[in-house]
This record gives C-alpha cells, structure tokens and sequence, in this order.
C-alpha cells in the first residue's frame, strides 16, 4: 500500500518546495490575472490610438509626443497634482507627528481622544465625506457661516475661485491625518525610555530631545510614510472628481481625474495607458529619490545593520 | 513616595509645591486644548450628522449652528426614497453584497499566501515575495484601464465580478499584515506537528489558522471598509441604477441635476457612514493594530 497512486501524489504535494507553490498559488494567479499581464497591455496600448470598439491602431509615440507638446491640459493637471502632493504630504505629515507627540505619554483620556482624531482618516475616502466637503466650502456653507459668527464677512465661495478651490482639497488631506499619526505613536512607542533618562540625566531640554532622540529614532516610520503618502497623492481621484471636478478653470484638475476623462469620457484607452505609464513613471522616480535620500536621513540602527 | 508617577526625581523635591500646581495647570491646559481641536476636528461630521435632522430649507440658512430646531426624521425616509425608482434599501443591499463577497475572498486567500511565504522554503520565493511588495505600492491606475478591457471582452462590465474577484487572490497588504503575526508564532509547534506526521496542509489548518484570528479580523475589517468606500472601481463597472452601491448612489443623489433636497442628502450621507462608524466604534483596537504593524516595518 506505501507505494499506491495516491501516496505517491500525496508525499509529492507535500513535499516543501511543492507545497509552498500551492500556497501562494492565489497570488500567483491574481498577479498574473491582473497585474503583470494588464501591465504589459497597458504598455503596448500606449503606442496606440484606441476607444475600445473598434480594434486598435498603432500610433508610434504620437500619445507621447500629444502629451508633452500639445495638451496643455495634461500639464496643468500634472502640475496641480504636483503642488498637491508637496504641499498635503508634509503639511499631513508635521500634523500627525505633532498630534502623536500630544498623545504619546498616554492619559486615561488619550485613547478617546485618540479614536476622535482618527475617525475622519477613516471616513475621510468616502464619497459622503466629499459630497460634504462641497457643502462645506459653499458660498452659503459652514466655513463662512462660521467665519460670519466671529465677525468676519464673507461671501467667498472658496470652491469657485482658482486661488482657493486646491486649498479645501489639500484642507480635506491633512484633516485625514488620523493614521499617520498611529503609525508615529507605534513608532514612539518603540524608542527605549532609557534614551530619555539618559538626555534628562545630561541635561538635555525637552526640545533637544525631540530633535535628538525622538525625530532621528522615528525617521524610518517617516520615511515609510512618505512613500505612502506621496503615491496616494498622486493617485488622488475620489476628492477631486466629486468635491470640485477639477474646477474652476482645471484649477483643481488632479492628473488621475484627467486620466478618467480621457480613458472613459472619451474613450482614449490608448492615451490614458499613456497617461498611466507617465504616472508609474514619476511615482517610481519619486520614490527612488525618497529612497536614494534615505541614506542621508534615516537613521538605521547599527545592530540591525 | 506620591511623586513616583510623575518621575522627575530631582526636580519635583526641590519645588513641590509650585511645581505641583504648574503641573495640575499644565494639564488642565493639555486636556482643553486637545477637547477643543477634538472638537473641530470632528466638527464637519457632527455637522453632517446634525443636518440630517433640520428642515431641509433651513439647512443653509442655520449652517452656522449645530442643533437643529426643529429636530426632525422625515429627511431619512425621503431620501431613503432613492432615485431612478431604487430605494436606498437596494444600494445598500448591493454595497452589502459585494463588500461581503470581497472580504470573504480576502480571508479565504490571504493567510494561504501568507503562510506559504511566511513557513515554507521554496525556489524563487524570495522574487515572489519582492514582486508582491511592489504591486503593494504600485498605483490603481496603471491596471486600471487594461483591467477594463478585459473584463470588457469577457462581459463583465456591468457585473460585480470585477469588483469582487480579485479580493480572491490575495492582497499584499492582508498578506503582508498575516505574515508578521504568523512570524510571531514559534515554529516548533509546526515541527513538533510535524514529527506527528502532520502535512504541510495539516499544520496550516489545523496549527496556524486558529492562531492568526485576530489578525484575520483586522483583515477582514479593512477589506470591509475599503470595499464599502471604493468609489472609482464602482463607478467604472457598475452601469445600471440596479447595480450602484451606496457610494455610486450617493454621489448621483448629490447631483444639482437630480434635484434632491439637502436633507434627504445627508440623511443617506449619514446612513452610508454608519456601518464604518460601528466598526470603528466596536473593532477600534483591530484597526489601530493592522495600521501600526504595516507601518513599522521600517
């Protein structure tokens, strides 16, 4: 009976290196499904003119060569992304360190105010969240209800003008701070008290601490949550599709939101994977520079090393 | 020995008693300041909630203030009215549905992928395992239209196929997220198991699977709410009313075109944070830690 079929087969997928494809054998299927092979779609689509009913034709790199001389539009809407990024990300990022630093020698109350300033991270994608945030910003809406209240008279409809409208957008970022700041608080949690006892015994100030103990210990949480934020900045769609739709005058005009119109709203498939390389290519970039920079900023502990 | 607690030894001898009462102000001061951001920082919720029970005429005019006078209920019936001759019941229904199913395929194929990197040797497991980091970071929006495509050919456009099956081949962050709990447990119950005869299978089911639950909880919860949320995706493949979740719903419902009143806006807009809003209230400590641990890995 040891040498049946079944125990041959049996023996066979249990074996480790066959065992461990079986395993992972899902993720396979999906990376394959609907990663690798999609990827390689989108990058032979790029070179091509396409509106997914008739069958494509090839283009060379006139979706390229469009893009960079021709679409005005394309640049603005890269450009507004970009500004979106450098000035949310960081702003995001400074509010959460401060707020985590705020809540990190834990109160009984700290866990409550903890939940309170991350629920709107956690609503915060959500289209009720955005269809609210119009409401909010209206010329007859909260913001200047509220300022109204306090004395100030305004009749400003800060989604309507081409100086303000991005303001509420980036406004609605930072205000979503909640999880970077849990990752911070995990990260504070991990610096050894005996870093602290050592400074105090020195008679190092609480200043002098944050910036020599507590910033260059938390820097690889940081450096993570750069990446992530920067490549959901750039990604942003769900804000400015509902909130403004990248008005007025495209002022608000995130590069995703482009990338939508021109794929599904004109049916340019072959223009949008276009679109979408140029998007992989600076996320990729900038994640490289925020990795090349890290050496010079991250601190890494030696043990580790 | 009182001052233990606040353990700043030489210090607190030398002044106690001015020192104690900077303290207790200083605290007072910590604890109103954090309440009153608090405070602001959930200001646009409260609102949002608020509003649903005014008037729907008076919600502009009253926009300044956060109780409502009258307080009325009839904004959620009539939005629970729906449009296009659906009624919320049904966006809800199909919002339900499809988040379930996809939470379900994440829990049914995350922890396998998860203990095969996490336990087992293999060829090539570690290009396997850097290219699943890399679609972790890799943007929606690359496969977003070669993904229509496909599901296009194949019929799926219009269909919660394309919403839901790819929850069913794993997520990097799920996997990811397993994987450091299951690093936590110490192998030698998989090699005592073993000694005993028991498979690769038998150790996962048996040995694995009933210690990882906490973090299959986390998982789930995330993919719960990332689904309940997801907004582009939906919009790409659901096409009729029949099929719209709550958010491709509610986005239309805000629409100037289709005439809606405020109230009944925010009604919905209230009702569609809800299932968020009691997970969060209830499973808080399983969010906190999924965050933490996929932060921290520095």
């Amino acid at each position: 009976m040891k040498n049946s079929q079944p125990g041959k087969i049996a023996s066979f997928l249990n074996k480790e290196g066959v065992a461990g494809y079986i395993f992972i054998l899902p993720f396979l299927i999906g990376l394959f499904a609907f990663t690798l092979i999609p990827i390689i779609i989108s990058f032979c689509l790029s070179f091509t003119r396409y509106d997914i009913l008739s069958s494509p034709s090839f283009i060379g790199l006139d979706n390229f060569i469009r893009m960079f001389t021709q679409d005005a539009t394309f640049w603005k809407s890269f450009r507004v992304t970009f500004f979106y990024a450098i000035v949310s990300v960081p702003l995001k990022l400074i509010m959460a360190l401060f707020v985590a630093m705020l809540f990190y020698r834990g109160t009984r109350a700290s866990a409550i105010y903890r939940a309170v300033y991350y629920l709107p991270s956690i609503m915060g994608s959500s289209v009720a969240v955005a269809v609210l945030w119009k409401q909010l910003f209206a010329v007859n809406g909260v913001v200047n209800s509220l300022l109204g209240k306090i004395g100030i008279h305004s009749e400003v409809g800060w989604l309507s003008r081409t100086d303000t409208a991005i303001w509420t957008l980036i406004l609605l970022s930072v205000w979503q701070f909640g999880s970077s700041m849990l990752v911070f608080l995990g990260g504070l949690k991990q610096i050894p008290a005996s870093l602290y006892e050592a400074a105090t015994v020195d008679g190092c100030g609480k200043i002098r601490q944050f910036f020599s103990i507590t910033l260059p210990m938390l820097t690889p949480v940081l450096f993570f949550n750069l990446i992530q934020q920067t490549i959901n900045a750039f990604t942003a769609f769900t804000q400015s599709f509902i909130v403004t739709n990248g008005k007025p005058l495209d002022s608000t005009l995130f590069y995703a939101v482009y990338m939508y119109r021109r794929s599904f709203e004109y049916s340019e498939m072959g223009y949008g994977a276009a679109m979408a390389w140029f998007m992989l290519f600076v996320v990729a970039l900038l994640t490289c520079l925020i990795f090349k920079s890290s050496d010079k900023w991250v601190f890494r502990n030696s043990k580790e090393g | 020995m009182n001052n233990t607690k606040t353990s700043s030894g030489p210090v607190a001898k030398s002044t106690t008693m001015s020192y104690r009462t900077r303290k207790a102000i200083m605290r007072v001061v910590y604890h109103v300041v954090v309440i009153i951001i608090g405070f602001w920082m959930i200001y646009p919720l409260l609102w949002m909630v608020m509003s649903s029970f005014k008037e729907s005429g008076t919600i502009f005019t009253t926009a300044g203030s956060l109780i409502p006078s009258p307080f009325v209920t009839e904004n959620y019936p009539t939005g629970w009215k729906g449009f296009a001759g659906y009624s919320f019941s049904n966006f809800f229904k199909n919002s339900f549905v499809i988040s379930g199913l996809a939470t379900l395929g994440a829990l049914l194929s995350s922890p396998m992928i998860a203990f095969g990197f996490s336990r087992l040797h293999f060829k090539g497991r570690g290009l396997w395992f850097a290219m699943m980091m890399v679609t972790m970071m890799l943007p929606y929006q690359i496969v977003m239209i070669p993904q229509y495509i496909i599901f296009y050919r194949i019929g799926w456009v219009g269909t919660i196929l394309p919403l839901v099956l790819p929850n069913f081949f794993g997520g990097a962050f799920f996997v990811f997220l397993i994987m450091q709990f299951i690093d936590g447990i110490p192998r030698d119950l998989d090699e005592a198991a073993f000694i005993d005869g028991c498979s690769w299978y038998g150790i996962y089911v048996r040995i694995i699977l009933p210690l990882i639950v906490p973090a299959l909880v986390t998982c789930g919860i995330f993919a719960f709410m990332w689904k309940w949320d997801d907004f582009l995706a939906s919009l790409l493949y659901l096409t009729s009313p029949a099929q719209y979740t709550v958010a491709v719903a509610l986005k239309l419902f805000s629409d100037p075109s289709s005439g809606s009143d405020w109230g009944a806006m925010f009604a919905m807009a209230t009702l569609s944070v809800l299932p968020i809003m009691i997970i969060f209230i209830f499973c808080q400590k399983y969010l906190v830690e999924g965050i933490s641990t996929e932060g921290l890995k520095g």
